[in-house]
């Protein structure tokens, strides 16, 4: 009997979908399996590919236990296909077909939509390895240079459970999307990757745990309403993979956490008062508190423009034929049909932002975008907590959603973090105020020098208060390979 | 008063695109401002258009003849990053009437053809580089166009998703210039058809939707490359100097009439008829003595002006004036004159501004013979139906011709004049000339025809040669055209425009014969039908996100 709990090794592909006895399926993985393997080796800069890294690769879908630590060399992880268990008589949650059994086979007439969500959210896994392909050389730790790698193998395993979805439900048009996804490449001016945010330098490490703090969580929103997709497959692959998604959060948030918590700590020693003494700090190697907050401007404005229109047909078609659903939609309590009922939308009506309702269910994106600012509020506070806690006069802040939009209803327009209507003139005149300017960046850039000694830690950012599998301080996440 | 649809327009009041023009290349960039549609109740997203983005459209293609005859390739470009152009505006059709999506149609449609044969016939030659989407009435756009060049950026694809999204047509030639233009294979059109998401990348190209795949680095590379090679098989002159269309000297009455320096409409609302009067040359007013005062007349010269003036008062009654079902053809002047005007012209052919002008008279006399209402010329005392004007005798549905001497009017009597521009420089969309057309069973009374231009005919002798189709004198006259045109208003006007559209074109089918008649038809069937327009049709729920229901029987 199938074993849909463990992960099979008996093929060279992990899973638990009993790949060794469809053999269409394995012999298409496997032809695509090379072109995978190049793509990583071309990316990932070679010592790092010989260095022995401190990994966890899942050995179970069981909620519980899934993970097994142990040093790899990354070409050799063990990338899969893994679905979280089946959940018996499960139902279509939302939509016009709400209530009736899920789909365990790809329905026809929705065909096209789902291949599309499916290698939309596929071409986001392999970008962020790329955009991300150069920062090994200048992580602040080995735990630091660890965890990036932790990211980059699971999104290339994301990368996978899409690749294993187009295949084994697209036939020759899913082979073909399949082998695209690697043929795209973030910012090339050959094949750019869909979304714009996936086409964005990720430049230093600060930018990285703003990434994977805020675009990450992106990710996680629309993992989230794929898990509640009426296609069984689709929702099994995004539930295993949002267990995989809050490390990368955990990332996100402890390393903007850490570098906060570095600022302070050393404007305490220093006897620096002044937040926005900006120079003052910068002397101290340290990134300085406002500098923080326009990285935090950048990602998060670029990862709101992840959620498209506000208004939008496409979604409410995906939402009413049951292919998506909204976060945490078996939760929600209402009909899970909307097709009578409203969600309010931020629109421009002659120069100023109103709230508008309209139908619920072209407002699915909104409404996802909203359950995401509710939720990348939570770090905030964290952050603002331990600054607070440290005596020093500074909060972080979520700029206004019309902030540096470049899609969407405020995309038209622009606006000041506080929400201020302001020309394009004014706009361009004060962006360095509000975002990271060249000056900004190649200050940071300055402190990006690696630090590999275990147990030790670049100037700028704090160690953090636990390792990786209660691994002791001076633990050797990343054997690195000299050659 | 409704609001007007004005098909004037100029470069300065431009909202949805842009031209750069760089010597023997014009770059026409679209660049729809959301917030610019005709009507309300839409936004103009993703390059979509609606009738205003075309009228625009029109007016930078027939600008681009005239004004600018040193231009010999232009690149249609989006001005919008990751889209091409989505198409005709949904909401714009889901809240249309059913006649405004028609007339909408036809005249996009018009559009199209015009820049289509701008470089078979005139050397200007149109490319499409396609990068983002391009959908629907975008990729029509570009089927249009000479050449199409698609980025293959592993995401931009053209597509024709009518049928799977909306359960409507491509009805802007989309279907037949795939089959009929880029002889695509018809399974591979079908498949092409009916995806949603399109075509992309080196498929695009095996199945010859586009003509050029090419990496998106190399892409304007490629792009300018095929600019310069177009532009070196064109025979436009490259030192040439454009004319300005000037602004139309137009009034527009509260009564819904135009008058214009040589047209005149006036319509009459109770009685459904709208009279279209257009006046010859005036006495002093000779043909330009050479092509240089050709140049230096312009816009003003009377072949021009005419033809300018006939189009925007067709247009206008078309989209204006939707319950005028009969529109009444008059010509008042010297048809003398007429004639030595065309005739200067078809001397002067080998001067580009003289060669235009025949062409744009082509284009507006086939703008007559599709507009579906009930035409018919009335040759009366006084007349001057001679060559272009003699050939709205031959696109009407049916003439009357004075016979003889009317009492108390001291104008000459009617006659019809031919001349060698009913033989040929006007041809049809079947591509005959409309004598051909008229004579489909007779091929000798083309001949008998020829051998009479530059004769004034009375009416015994058009009547013999089959010109016209009655003719009635002083005392019969007035009761039997007034009794025609009542019965003719009183028909079904549904009837009648599919009576009339049946019996225009007999002969050959072209692809243009094909879009008009069986596309557009098929269309505007689909276009009346709950599946499509029904308060659950998919065009109606568009947007909604439920999803149109259809009745499954087939019909
Ligand atoms: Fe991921
Ligand atoms: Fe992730």
């Amino acid at each position: 009997m199938l074993d849909l709990i463990n992960v099979s090794y008996d093929t060279q592909i992990p899973n638990n979908v009993g790949l060794s006895s469809d053999k269409r399926v394995l012999k298409a993985l496997e032809k695509w399996h090379p072109g995978y393997i190049n793509w990583w080796n071309d990316l990932i800069p070679r010592q790092f590919q010989d260095s022995l890294v401190y990994l966890r690769t899942a050995i179970s879908v069981d909620p519980k236990g899934w993970a097994k630590f142990d040093y790899v060399r990354m070409p050799e992880y063990r990338w899969g296909i893994l679905l979280a268990p089946q959940v018996e008589d499960r139902r279509i949650p939302s939509g016009e077909h709400a209530g009736q059994p899920a789909w365990q086979e790809v329905p026809g007439e929705y065909r096209n939509m789902l291949k599309r969500l499916i290698v939309i959210q596929g071409d986001t896994e392999p970008a962020s390895v790329e955009q991300q392909r150069f920062l090994a050389l200048t992580a602040p730790s080995l735990y630091d240079m660890r965890n990036l790698f932790q990211v980059n193998v699971e999104e290339g395993r994301h990368l996978w459970a899409m690749v294993y979805l187009l295949q084994k439900y697209f036939g020759a048009d899913g082979r073909e999307e399949a082998d695209d996804l690697l043929r795209r490449s973030s910012g090339s001016e050959e094949a750019p990757r869909m979304l714009g945010a996936f086409n964005e330098a990720t430049p230093d490490w600060l930018s990285f745990f703003m990434f994977t703090y805020f675009t990450d969580r992106d990710g996680k929103m629309q993992l989230e309403s794929l898990a509640q997709s009426g296609f069984d497959p689709l929702s099994r692959t995004c539930r295993f993979m949002l267990t995989e998604e809050a490390h990368h959060m955990f990332v996100g948030e402890t390393g903007v956490g850490r570098v906060i918590q570095r600022t302070c700590e050393a404007m305490k020693e220093a006897g620096i008062e002044d937040p926005y003494d900006i120079q003052a700090v910068r002397n101290l190697g340290v990134i300085d508190l406002p500098t923080i907050q326009k990285k935090l401007n950048l990602h998060y404005t670029l990862s709101l423009d992840l959620f498209g229109q506000e208004v939008s047909t496409n979604a409410a078609n995906a939402f009413n034929a049951g292919i998506k659903g909204r976060y945490q939609e078996t939760k929600i309590d209402d009909d899970h049909r909307l097709q009578n009922s409203t969600y309010p939308v931020v629109q421009m009506v002659d120069g100023k932002v109103v709230t508008v309702d309209v139908p619920a269910l072209s407002a699915i994106n909104m409404r996802l975008r909203d359950d995401y600012i509710t939720d990348a509020a939570g770090g905030l506070k964290r952050w603002n907590a331990a600054i607070a806690k440290m005596g020093v006069p500074f909060e972080l802040k979520l700029p206004h959603p019309g902030f540096h939009r470049h899609i969407g209803v405020f995309s038209s327009v622009r606006m000041t973090p506080d929400g201020g209507l302001v020309s394009t003139e004014e706009f361009e005149r004060r962006r360095d105020e509000w975002l990271p300017s060249k000056a900004d960046g190649d200050y940071i850039a300055s402190l990006m020098v690696p630090c590999s000694e275990p147990g030790k830690y670049a100037g700028w950012i704090a160690p953090p208060r636990v390792g990786i599998d209660n691994k002791p301080g001076d633990f050797e996440y990343v054997q690195l390979h000299m050659a | 008063m409704a609001k007007v649809i004005d098909f004037q327009t100029d470069p300065s009041r431009y909202r949805h695109w842009k031209i750069r023009y760089e010597g023997a290349v014009a770059h026409l960039m679209m660049d729809v401002d959301e917030a610019g549609g005709l009507f309300e109740g839409y936004e103009l997203k993703l390059n979509s258009y609606d009738l205003g983005v075309d009228i625009e459209l029109a007016d930078i293609v027939q600008r681009m003849r005239f004004e600018h005859p040193e231009v010999k390739a232009v690149v249609l470009q989006s001005g919008k990053e990751r889209v091409f152009c989505a198409g005709a505006n949904i909401r714009m059709l889901g809240g249309a009437t059913h006649a405004h999506k028609v007339n909408f149609c036809k005249f996009t449609n018009e559009t199209r053809n015009t820049f289509e044969v701008a470089g078979a016939e005139s050397g200007q030659y149109y490319i499409a580089a396609v990068r983002g989407a391009c959908a629907g009435g975008g990729y029509e756009l570009a089927l249009a166009c000479d050449h199409i060049i698609l980025t293959d950026d592993g995401s931009s694809s053209v597509a024709l998703p009518e049928v799977p999204l909306l359960a409507v047509l491509p009805g802007t030639g989309g279907l037949t210039r795939v089959t009929d233009k880029r002889k695509v294979r018809r399974d591979h059109a079908d498949v092409f058809c009916s995806i949603e998401e399109g075509i992309k990348g080196k498929r695009a190209k095996d199945w010859n939707l586009v003509d050029d795949v090419v990496p998106n680095t190399k892409f304007d590379e490629l792009v300018a490359q095929r600019a310069r090679e177009f532009a070196a098989k064109s025979g436009r002159p490259a030192d040439a100097q454009g004319i300005a269309l000037t602004a139309l000297d137009r009034r527009i009455g509260e009564d819904g009439s135009l008058t214009y320096s040589s047209v005149e409409v006036e319509v009459d609302r109770a009685k459904r008829v709208g009279r279209v009067t257009v006046h010859g040359p005036k006495a002093d007013e000779a043909p330009p003595a050479d092509v240089a005062a050709l140049h230096g007349q312009g816009a003003s010269t009377w072949m021009l002006r005419v033809a300018r003036e006939l189009d925007d008062a067709i247009l206008h009654l078309r989209n204006n004036e939707l319950e005028v079902g009969v529109l009444v053809f008059r010509a008042q002047g010297d048809p003398a004159l007429v004639a030595a005007h065309e005739a200067f012209l078809l001397d002067s052919r080998s001067d580009w501004l003289a060669n235009e002008i025949l062409l744009y008279w082509k284009r507006v006399l086939k703008r007559v013979d599709l507009t579906s209402r009930s035409l018919v010329a009335l040759v009366e005392p006084g007349s001057c139906f001679a060559g272009p004007l003699a050939e709205l005798l031959f696109a009407v549905d049916r003439s009357y011709m004075a016979e003889g001497d009317f009492e108390g009017d001291n104008r000459p009597v009617a006659t019809i004049t031919l001349t060698a521009g009913n033989f040929g420089p006007y041809p049809m969309s079947n591509d005959l000339t409309r004598l051909q057309t008229r004579f489909l069973g007779e091929p000798g009374k083309v001949e008998e025809a020829r051998a009479r231009i530059g004769e004034p005919l009375e009416a015994f002798d058009a009547n013999e040669l089959g010109l016209v189709t009655f003719c009635f004198d002083d005392i019969d006259w007035e009761d039997e055209v007034r009794i025609f045109l009542e019965e003719r208003a009183s028909f079904s006007p549904d009837a009648m425009t599919g009576m009339e559209a049946n019996l225009r074109f007999p002969g050959p089918e072209t692809m243009e014969t094909r879009i008009f008649g069986r596309l557009t038809a098929w269309q505007n069937w689909i276009f009346q039908r709950p599946n499509a327009v029904g308060d659950t049709g998919a065009l109606k729920r568009y947007g909604t996100g439920v999803r149109g229901e259809y009745d499954m029987k087939r019909v």
